[in-house]
C-alpha cells in the first residue's frame, strides 16, 4: 500500500480531562487515488490530515508513506490549508519558489514556478503581491506552490471552504483537471457532501465524538460527474442519511450540556 | 486637499491671533515674543548657519542612538519572545524600566561618560531601546501559526524557518517599534541636550533661555515640533501604512 494510516488514536488533554478526537483510524490509500475525508465539524478530520502532514503527533499509531514512517513534516507531502497561507512579503513567484530554493538553481526554480503558475492560469501574476489577488487566486497560488515541490501526496484541508460558490465551482474543475493530468494522490478534507462526490474516487465518511470511520465509499460515477446528476443525487442521499445520526448526536450532546450547566 | 486647506487656514488664524494679542496688549518680548520677531530670529539663525549646525548635530546623535537602539531592541525582543525564562525575568525588568522616563538616567550617565555627547546618546539609546524591545517581542510572538505550519510542510525548520518566515512576518511590529522608538528618542534627545552639552537644538534653546532670548526659545520649540511632525507624517506613517497593507493587516478600501 502507498499511504497507510494504522491504528491512529489522538487524545487532547484539556484541564485534566482527556477527550478522544480520533479513535482507531485505519486507512489504506492507493497511489493516484483521490480520497475525500468527509464529516461534520469536530470529527477530527483536520487533525487526521495534520497527523499525516507531520504537524501533529498522534497519541498512538503510525503513518507509513511508501513503507517509511512519518514523524515530521516533509516535502513529500504538500499541504494546502483553508487559508492560502501565502507569505505576504514575497511575490507570487517567490512564494511558489520557496520550497524549491534549496534543491535547485534559482533559474530552474523560476521556470518550474512559472510552469505550475501556468497550470493554475496565473502566469500573468508572477510579480504581484499576494494581497493584490482575490481569495480564489491566492488559493490557486497555494496549490501551485504545493505542486511545485512534486510531493507524493497532496493534502488539502477544506481548501475551498472560504471561497464563494462560483469560485469554488471553478476551482473544483481546475483541481480535477490537475489531478487527471498529474495523477497525484490527493487526500481532501471537506464537510461538503457534494464537493466530495464531485471530486473523489473514494469517500471516507467520519463520525464524531470520538472521530471514527463510519464508512468507506467507492465512487463509481464516471467523470465529469456533472453529467450524471441522478447517480450523484442518490449517493448524496445515502451519505446524508449516514451523517444525519451524527449531526443529531452532536445536537443532543450540546443540548444536554446546555441543560446541565 | 480639503483637509490641507482647512489646516492652512487654522494655522494662519493661530498666527494672526498670536500676533494680534501680543501687539494689542503690548506683552513684553521677554514673556512672549510676536511671531514676526520669532521669524526674524529664526532667519538670523539660519543665515549664520548656527541653527543648521545645531540641527545636524542633534540629528547625528539621534541617528546613532536610534540605530544602536534598534539593533539592541531587535536582539532583546527576539530573546524575550523565544526564551520563557528570559521573558519572565528580564522581560519584567524591561517593563519596569519602561515606566521610568529615560531622562532621569542623565545624572548617572554624566557620572559615567562625562558632560558630553556620550551621555546624551546613552539617554537616547535607553529611550528607544525599551519600546523597540517590547514591540519586537510582540511581533515575534504574534507570527501567525499558519505561516509556520505552511513553511514546515515545505521543508523549512530551525534557523531557516526563523530567518525566512518568523522574522519577516514580524516586520509590521518592528516598524511600529521603530516609529515609537523615534518619538521616544527625539524627546529624550531634547531633554538630554537641554541638561547637557552642545552643540544641538536643545543646548541652543537652553543657551537662549539663559540670556533671556525668548524669540529663539520659541523658534527652536517650533523647529522641534515641525521636524517631529514631518518625520512622523512623511516618513514613518507612510512606511507603516505600506507595510501593513502589504502584510495584509489593513484592508485598503
Amino acid at each position: 500500500m502507498f499511504l497507510q494510516i494504522q491504528d491512529i488514536n489522538k487524545q487532547f488533554v484539556n484541564q485534566n480531562t482527556a477527550s478522544t478526537v480520533l479513535s482507531d483510524i485505519n486507512l489504506d490509500i492507493k497511489e493516484g487515488e483521490f480520497v475525500s475525508i468527509l464529516g461534520p465539524s469536530g470529527c477530527g478530520k483536520s487533525t487526521l490530515l495534520s497527523i499525516v502532514a507531520g504537524l501533529t503527533k498522534p497519541t498512538s499509531g503510525e503513518i507509513l508513506l511508501n513503507g517509511q514512517r512519518i514523524t515530521k513534516p516533509g516535502k513529500d507531502r504538500g499541504m494546502v490549508f483553508q487559508q492560502a497561507a501565502l507569505f505576504p512579503w514575497m511575490t507570487v513567484e517567490e512564494n511558489v519558489m520557496f520550497p524549491l530554493r534549496k534543491q535547485m538553481k534559482k533559474k530552474e526554480a523560476k521556470e518550474l514556478a512559472h510552469h505550475f503558475l501556468q497550470k493554475v492560469q496565473l502566469s500573468n501574476y508572477t510579480k504581484h503581491s499576494p494581497h493584490e489577488l482575490s481569495g480564489g487566486m491566492q488559493q490557486r497560488v497555494a496549490i501551485a506552490r504545493a505542486l511545485s515541490m512534486n510531493p507524493k501526496v497532496l493534502l488539502m484541508d477544506e481548501p475551498f471552504g472560504a471561497l464563494d460558490e462560483q469560485t469554488r465551482s471553478r476551482l473544483h474543475h481546475e483541481l480535477e483537471k490537475i489531478w487527471l493530468e498529474t495523477k497525484k494522490t490527493i487526500l481532501f478534507v471537506t464537510h461538503s457532501i457534494s464537493e466530495s462526490i464531485k471530486l473523489s474516487d473514494r469517500i471516507i465518511v467520519m463520525g464524531t465524538r470520538p472521530g471514527v470511520i463510519l464508512e468507506d465509499i467507492q465512487v463509481r460515477i464516471p467523470r465529469p460527474r456533472a453529467q450524471h446528476p441522478q447517480m450523484t443525487a442518490k449517493l448524496e442521499e445515502k451519505i446524508m442519511r449516514l451523517l444525519q445520526s451524527e449531526i443529531d448526536k452532536v445536537v443532543k450532546e450540546e443540548l444536554a450540556y446546555a441543560v446541565n450547566n | 486637499m480639503q483637509s490641507t486647506i482647512k489646516r492652512i487656514i487654522f494655522f494662519v488664524l493661530i498666527l494672526i491671533a498670536w500676533q494680534g494679542t501680543v501687539r494689542i496688549l503690548g506683552v513684553s518680548p521677554a514673556l512672549m515674543p510676536a511671531p514676526t520677531d520669532v521669524l526674524d530670529e529664526l532667519a538670523k539663525g539660519f543665515a549664520d548657519k548656527t541653527l543648521i549646525y545645531d540641527i545636524i548635530a542633534s540629528f547625528r546623535r539621534l541617528a546613532i542612538g536610534l540605530a544602536i537602539a534598534i539593533i539592541i531592541g531587535v536582539g532583546l525582543g527576539i530573546l524575550l519572545a523565544k526564551n520563557k525564562t528570559a521573558d519572565e525575568t528580564l522581560g519584567t525588568l524591561i517593563l519596569a524600566l519602561q515606566s521610568v522616563p529615560s531622562i532621569v538616567w542623565l545624572p548617572i550617565a554624566i557620572m559615567w561618560f562625562g558632560l558630553n555627547e556620550k551621555a546624551v546618546t546613552f539617554i537616547v539609546i535607553l529611550g528607544a531601546t525599551l519600546v523597540m524591545t517590547i514591540n519586537m517581542r510582540i511581533g515575534i510572538k504574534n507570527v501567525s501559526p499558519l505561516y509556520i505550519k505552511a513553511a514546515q510542510t515545505m521543508g523549512s525548520r530551525g534557523w531557516d524557518l526563523f530567518i525566512k518566515i518568523i522574522f519577516p512576518a514580524s516586520i509590521p511590529y518592528a516598524v511600529t517599534g521603530i516609529r515609537l522608538g523615534w518619538a521616544f528618542a527625539w524627546r529624550a534627545l531634547m531633554a538630554g541636550e537641554i541638561l547637557s552639552a552642545g552643540p544641538g537644538l536643545g543646548y541652543t534653546l537652553k543657551f537662549a533661555s539663559d540670556f533671556g532670548n525668548m524669540k529663539l526659545v520659541i523658534g527652536i520649540m517650533i523647529i522641534i515640533g515641525v521636524i517631529g511632525t514631518i518625520v512622523d507624517i512623511l516618513f514613518f506613517q507612510r512606511v507603516e501604512k505600506n507595510v501593513l497593507r502589504r502584510w495584509g493587516l489593513e484592508t485598503n478600501n
